[in-house]
């Protein structure tokens, strides 16, 4: 079987991915498309370590969703206190650092 | 107790899977989903009976022996009843949330030992007492669980009702609290098993002890917050009848919640039955039974299975018998700040332990001094008084707002309830002359908080 | 077309599709729903490719946690601009970014890995020239792969996680205080 096909399907998703953060404007719909895009890395990855045989692509996506679990905790929590401080959470409206 | 590092012989080991043929597999399929139902409608019966038998009642003794088919005939029941979709109900979702809460509780089976390998009646064929086994095994069965909280999840959220999306709030915190502390628990199994498949942890107890002994503390946390996963009593938070009506399920009738029932039960037998996979030795005979030769052989296994299962099942009702709802913010502090520190704790201690033993720079008896000591200390600490917190300044005793922050409140220490108002109807408020001018004129905080 | 290609190939339809449903639709909720789908169907990919370890590690991280701690959120900040789409000032910069991305990431990788085979069925060698003892993949090579030669990644990672958490703790503390003070000053609104 072909490695490309992983490849583009990795591509797609990362380009749907970035296509959701330029567009959407909810904060937390953000976020998944942030999610897709580190998936599609995540595909690549593991693409790569079968590609090689090695094992490297398979640690380095474990490690990538080790930081995206931190980054939704931090994120979350400054989206829920964004929303507190706002009653919003689009991202538009969160255009000025204080308050 | 000496326990090998990893390499086990499993009996029934990874490579006797993914031999069967097609037949085998959807008959061992087919098997479990009838094991799983009829378990269900069995346990269900069974907790109605000793929940009467602790309140001194005697509970469904009416329909078949001993009231046998009572649940039977609840189902048919159900069954029949009108199905409701609220008005303001998410349709789809409402539909999809009972399917998305009873199919991972009946997939995480594929993985559950219920025997050795045997011989298929009337037939050549052997195959091990298992679905399939998965070098993951453990991992798969966390991961399958935890997509079941979506059903609950989402059946609050979809019914558009405030009770139902409180219930299933409360549940996705809890479960995912709990699950970090149920994962942990594992943690200490796995590194004495050396693996994280089922059968291959059956067998490394078979091999040196069932692990509930030297990972007691394990145990306990695990025991715990199965409860807490499986949202039974006293952890029953997402459904709390007393405060939410039905929690996640208000909503719900028929046989979506018909189907909300049966992944709960189905739940509860499938966390029983991974307690008794990982700590109570699987499906080999416990000890008085295991003298003899052939309780590990054929069928029996299964009967030494169900009967431990049966035994955490019991467990399950006793403590809804017993124990009264515990408020949300004391359940999510046990499993935050109780739970999951101690199983931290607790791994890091038999980490080392196990490169001590896996080095062999330690003898046992030293290690066992060691940790009788560790045991020593413990519980001495436990009887050093707790200095008590300071008393919290008391707020300054000012008015007494009812309404303060938009929500009614009871008063705080200090504060004087205000004297009842007089109420007086409508019609005859003009005549009578005004009791108390305050009270009335004044606009009151209902109002201030309505504006 | 062996089997693992159909499954491959039903997969990425299945992907694609709930990955463009997840930046498309207008509800949040079912946003997190197409992408549970999304990320399951990931975690299928990586079992055709036998990274087992890594995709019940998705499968648990983030649909069983990450999603729900998203829905939760959702929750939470349940406002009336939750329903509100796409910024339409936005999307001419974001087909030519998306257009450009996909172009540049296709040529690359497919000029770049063209022809390359991917044996899904035979054993290939463990990192280091180790022996081989299992497939590629499963728990025990992964976690040898991590406690010998990625042990420091490891341990910065939980410092990480660590500060993560800190940090949530943090955030979520300050601004319930500010609340408090808030409500104190304005009184019930």
């Amino acid at each position: 079987m072909d490695a490309t096909p992983f490849l583009t399907l990795s591509a797609l998703l990362f380009t749907i991915g970035a296509v959701g953060v330029l567009v959407r404007r909810n904060a937390i719909v953000v976020f998944m498309c942030v999610e897709l895009m580190l998936n599609a890395t995540n595909l690549a990855l593991v693409t790569f370590a079968r590609v090689h045989g090695q094992l490297d692509g398979q640690v380095a996506a474990f490690f990538v969703m080790v930081v995206a679990a931190a980054e939704v905790v931090v994120g979350l929590a400054i989206i829920v206190s964004i929303f507190r401080a706002r009653r919003s959470i689009s991202v538009d409206d969160a255009s000025l650092l204080k308050y | 107790m000496n326990y090998p590092s990893v390499h086990l012989a499993a009996e029934p080991s990874l490579d006797a899977f993914g031999t069967d043929n097609g037949w085998v597999i959807a008959l061992k399929a087919l098997l479990v989903f009838v094991f799983l139902v009829v378990f269900t409608l069995f346990n269900i019966w069974f907790e109605r009976r000793v929940v009467a038998r602790m309140q001194h009642r005697i509970g469904p003794n009416v329909n078949g022996p001993f009231g046998l088919l009572q649940s039977l005939a609840d189902g048919v029941k159900l069954a029949l009843k009108e199905d409701i979709i609220p008005k303001s109900a998410d349709k789809v979702v409402y539909v999809v949330a009972p399917a998305l809460s009873v199919i991972p509780a009946f997939i995480a089976w594929a993985v559950i030992p219920l025997g050795p390998v045997v011989t298929i009646p009337f037939t050549d064929i052997r195959t091990p007492l298992q679905l399939t086994d998965l070098p993951v095994g453990v991992l798969y069965i966390l991961a399958v669980t935890s997509i079941g909280v979506y059903g609950i999840v989402l059946a609050g959220w979809s019914s558009g009702s405030t009770y139902a999306l409180l219930g299933s709030l409360r549940s996705s915190a809890q479960v995912i609290s709990y699950e970090v502390a149920m994962g942990l628990s594992f943690v200490t199994v796995f590194m004495y098993a050396g693996t994280m498949s089922m059968s291959g942890i059956v067998e490394a107890q078979a091999q040196n002890v069932w692990f509930i002994l030297p990972l007691l503390p394990s145990f306990v946390i695990y025991a715990i917050s199965m409860v807490g996963e499986t949202n039974r009593a006293p952890f029953d938070l997402a459904e709390a009848e007393g405060e939410l009506v039905g929690g996640f399920h208000t909503e719900y009738s028929s046989l979506k919640f018909a189907l909300f029932f049966l992944a709960e039960y189905i739940n509860l037998v499938t966390v029983s039955a991974l307690a008794a996979t990982l700590f109570l030795g699987g499906w080999r005979a416990p000890y008085p039974l295991s003298l003899w030769d052939g309780a590990n052989e054929g069928y029996w296994p299964v009967l030494w299975f169900v009967g431990k299962c049966l035994a955490f099942i019991f467990f399950f009702i006793w403590l809804r018998g017993t124990l009264p709802r515990m408020r949300y913010d004391q359940f999510m502090k046990l499993g935050w700040k109780v739970l999951i520190p101690v199983s931290l704790v607790w791994i890091f201690g038999v980490s080392i332990v196990r490169v001590i033993q896996n080095e062999g720079g330690v003898d046992q008896q030293t290690l066992l001094i060691i940790a009788g000591v560790i045991v020593a200390l413990l519980l001495a600490s436990a009887f050093i008084p707790e200095k008590k917190p300071a008393d919290e300044p008391a707020e300054p005793a000012g008015d007494f707002d009812a309404f303060a922050g938009g929500y009614p409140v009871p008063p705080m220490p200090g504060q004087r309830l205000p004297d009842p108002v007089v109420t007086v109807p409508a019609d005859a408020s003009q005549d009578q002359p005004r009791s108390d001018a305050r009270d009335l004129d004044a606009p009151t905080n209902e109002e201030q908080s309505r504006g | 077309m062996t089997p693992e290609l159909v499954v491959f190939w039903l997969l990425s339809v299945l992907t694609v599709a709930s990955a463009v449903m997840v930046v498309s639709t207008p509800h949040v909720v079912h946003a997190a729903l197409w992408l549970v789908v999304t990320l399951g169907a990931v975690a299928g990919c990586f079992l055709v490719l036998t990274a087992e370890f890594v995709a019940w590690v998705q499968v648990l991280i983030y649909v069983g946690a990450v999603v729900v701690l998203l829905l939760f959120a959702l929750m939470l900040t349940r406002s009336p601009a939750s329903t509100t789409g796409a910024t339409s000032r936005n999307r001419p910069v974001a087909a030519f970014a998306g257009f450009s991305t996909f172009g540049v990431l296709a040529v690359v990788l497919t000029s770049g890995f063209r022809g390359i085979v991917l044996d899904l069925d035979s054993q290939p060698d463990q990192l280091g020239g180790a022996a081989p003892p299992e497939r590629i993949g499963d728990t025990r090579s992964v976690g040898e792969a991590i406690f010998t030669h990625w042990v420091l990644a490891f341990e910065v990672l939980s410092v990480i996680l660590l500060a993560a958490l800190i940090g949530a703790i943090v955030v979520s503390g300050r601004v319930r205080d500010r609340d408090r003070q808030e409500a104190a000053a304005g009184g019930g609104s």
